[in-house]
């Protein structure tokens, strides 16, 4: 019963916020209906058993994506009212699109409903006495061990990568130089003259 | 896990080696290219005689996600050895702009390149190739300052990531309808009635794999890019990538989707026909010297896939020594592009410029033409030999009209290599000046080595060759 209750609160915030994100005028608010409904899709995935991807979702999306989007979208300078003028021209368009895709989710469920491929038979077993976090763990750090370090490497590269294609040297830049903050001393910096009475100082 | 280790020698050996190149890099400074070009060299160097002293160990190791046999170390050497040359043709090449991250993103390449040669599950196949794709949009846009450069490089990733969709496509698909993504799983799923998603599946899997070879209708990115990217970088794409991704569409080809001959051989058949039509008759109208030799690797990739449509061990051996010789030619030639500089240093890329250049380097002149007639596979010298065999193992496996038009489509494209050379001997000398000493000693040597080797002292290694491309195949089959 509780569960029943947590699913369609969950669900209908979900289906709302998403909602709220297409309709909500000011672009930075659809950033924080977006993560709403992150934080809920992440509830919906801990009641179905998958809490690893629970946690993803709240780590990965609310935590850096939503966050990457917030600052994109506050940097961008983009004129929603104007985007939006169009609505009425592109109607007919958008609409057979949605048509077609609504067609497809109707036979992507009757292909479903009429069996034939049977995929949940063919994935490998879950066992049930440990967590997916644990599974999860256990495949990639034993079985997939190798792959797993290989994808480091990858970044690695792709980090490399970035770097190079990016970084330039630029000239007349004052760094902070902390060594030749801390050589410096006194004598060098500071002098101490005795200016007579009323003769004045010449720096 | 600790015996893994010890047969993954090779890849320890590129991944320590780059990171330490990376850090000599970058505590001594770019300008010290002797020391991190050292430190690449020495690793490659390490890596083959890794893989040489592994060589003939047949295991599969961390859960049989990776497979050490002859087959990845015959195309772990060729992709070593050109990988090392392409990082010591670089320094002279990039001047100033020479980057400690050149041989390091080369390293991480040739890693990603070994890992696809030995991969044995569908997994091992993306992640080695992402790391050798990565690395490849990054060095043909090393040249920043270059506008053909940089369009190079950004035509090469966008290009290169749909591909990547497209495999992943495939293999999800295959994934899906056979259960597993170990390749041995997946031949032993697919001994009956194919459903449409495995056949979907395989062909999306194949055209990924086409992409990296450049075989058409996937090719489109080759002239551009191999125009584009610095020469160095070019000689690189046209040999290591090659070996690797032809050495992972064999594996594929054979061992995963093996049983299912009646879907994958039609594919092959025409990637094979297409590749080599397409690229004889595209090369005709080219000026570039650069975008020919693109043109004659689609060309060339299409006998390859000759012998691999042949499905037989025979075919296998074919496209190993194909791959190998292809290597040293295209290596050789690429190196005389790099000399290609008039008196103020200019890189020359067109063809016509190229009039009279037998009398202006005559060695050099020799040496190219020996490279073009053997790309054409003209019997005397040592291209001709892998096309024979390719044809060979197709009449075998009853694919006779398949090696018709392989042998008729050599003729058209002998026809572009030949005009190459008669512009070289034949035409009014050009107004362009080749100045003398624009090469190493190294370079030289390695070219004087290369057109040897191809012109006749190759026939005498017929029978080594025979012996190592079958040793490799035979673990396939």
């Amino acid at each position: 019963m509780i569960q029943l209750i947590a699913f369609y609160l969950f669900a209908t915030i979900v289906i709302a916020s998403a909602a709220m994100v297409i309709f909500a005028r000011n672009p930075v608010h659809s950033v924080m209906w977006l993560i709403l409904a992150f934080f809920n899709a992440a509830g919906l995935m801990l009641l179905a058993g998958a809490e690893f991807i629970a946690m993803l979702l709240v780590i990965v999306y609310v935590g850096a994506v939503a966050v990457l989007f917030l600052f994109v979208v506050m940097m961008l300078d983009i004129d929603f009212a104007e985007l939006r003028s169009g609505f009425v021209r592109y109607l007919p368009l958008g609409a057979l699109v949605a048509i077609v895709l609504a067609a497809e989710l109707v036979f992507a469920v009757g292909a479903w409903q009429a069996g034939g491929v049977d995929l949940a038979a063919r994935a490998a077993p879950a066992a049930t006495d440990t967590s997916n976090i644990q599974q999860i763990g256990e495949l990639l750090y034993t079985r997939y061990i190798f792959l797993f370090e290989a994808a480091g490497i990858v970044l690695l590269v792709a980090m490399i990568g970035a770097i190079v294609l990016t970084h330039r040297q630029r000239g007349g830049v004052r760094i902070q130089n902390i060594s030749a903050q801390n050589r410096r001393r006194p004598e060098d910096a500071t002098r101490l003259v005795d200016p007579g009475v009323g003769q004045g100082m010449e720096l | 896990m600790t015996a893994d280790l010890a047969l993954i020698w090779p890849e320890l050996i590129l991944t320590i080696g780059g990171l330490v190149t990376l850090m000599l890099g970058t505590y001594a400074g770019d300008r010290q290219v002797g020391l991190y070009q050292l430190a690449a060299m020495v690793t490659l160097a390490a890596a083959a005689a890794a893989v040489l002293a592994l060589f003939g160990t047949d295991a599969t190791v961390f859960s049989g996600t990776l497979s050490v046999d002859s087959f990845g170390g015959f195309a772990k050497l060729l992709i070593y050895a050109a990988s090392f040359i392409c990082v010591v043709i670089a320094p002279r090449f990039f001047k100033d702009a020479m980057r400690a991250e050149y041989p390091v993103l080369i390293l991480f390449a040739a890693l990603g390149m070994g890992i696809m040669a030995s991969s044995r599950d569908l997994m091992t196949l993306y992640v080695g190739l992402e790391l050798n794709s990565l690395a490849s949009y990054v060095l043909a846009s090393f040249m920043r300052s270059d506008e053909r450069s940089s369009e190079a490089g950004l035509k090469y990733f966008v290009l290169g990531a749909l591909a990547s969709g497209i495999l992943l496509y495939g293999i999800s698909l295959l994934y899906g309808f056979t259960g597993s993504t170990d390749f041995a799983t997946i031949a032993a799923a697919l001994g009956g009635e194919l459903s449409i998603g495995i056949i979907f599946g395989i062909v999306f899997v194949i055209a990924g794999l086409a992409f990296k070879i450049s075989a058409v209708p996937f090719h489109m990115w080759t002239p551009d890019v191999y125009e584009g990217a610095p020469t160095p970088v070019t000689a690189f794409f046209a040999t290591a990538p090659k070996v690797a991704a032809m050495a992972l569409m064999t594996r594929v080809v054979i061992g995963a989707v093996g049983p299912a001959v009646g879907a994958w051989q039609q594919i092959v058949i025409f990637l094979a026909l297409a590749s080599i039509i397409l690229g004889a008759v595209g090369a005709i109208g080219q000026k570039n010297i650069k975008r020919l030799l693109a043109y004659s690797s689609i060309n060339n990739v299409g006998y390859m896939l000759i012998g691999l449509a042949a499905g037989t061990q025979q075919g296998v051996e074919g496209v190993l020594t194909y791959l190998l010789v292809y290597m040293v030619t295209t290596i050789g030639s690429f190196l005389i592009v790099l000399q290609l500089r008039d008196d103020r240093g200019n890189q020359i890329e067109s063809i016509p410029a190229l009039a009279g250049y037998s009398q202006r380097r005559p060695g050099l002149a020799a040496a190219m033409a020996v490279f073009l007639f053997s790309l054409a596979g003209i019997p005397p010298l040592f291209g001709f030999w892998p096309k024979y065999l390719v044809f060979e193992a197709a009449v075998n496996a009853n694919l006779v009209p398949l090696a018709v038009v392989g042998i008729v489509a050599s003729v058209i494209g002998a026809f572009y290599y030949i005009a190459i050379i008669k512009t070289m001997y034949f035409d009014e000398k050009s107004d362009t000046e080749f100045p003398r000493g624009t090469g190493t000693v190294v370079e030289d040597a390695v070219i004087t080595a290369s057109a040897l080797w191809l012109s006749v002292i190759g026939y005498l290694f017929i029978g080594v060759l025979a012996a190592l491309s079958a040793t490799a195949a035979a673990v396939l089959f």
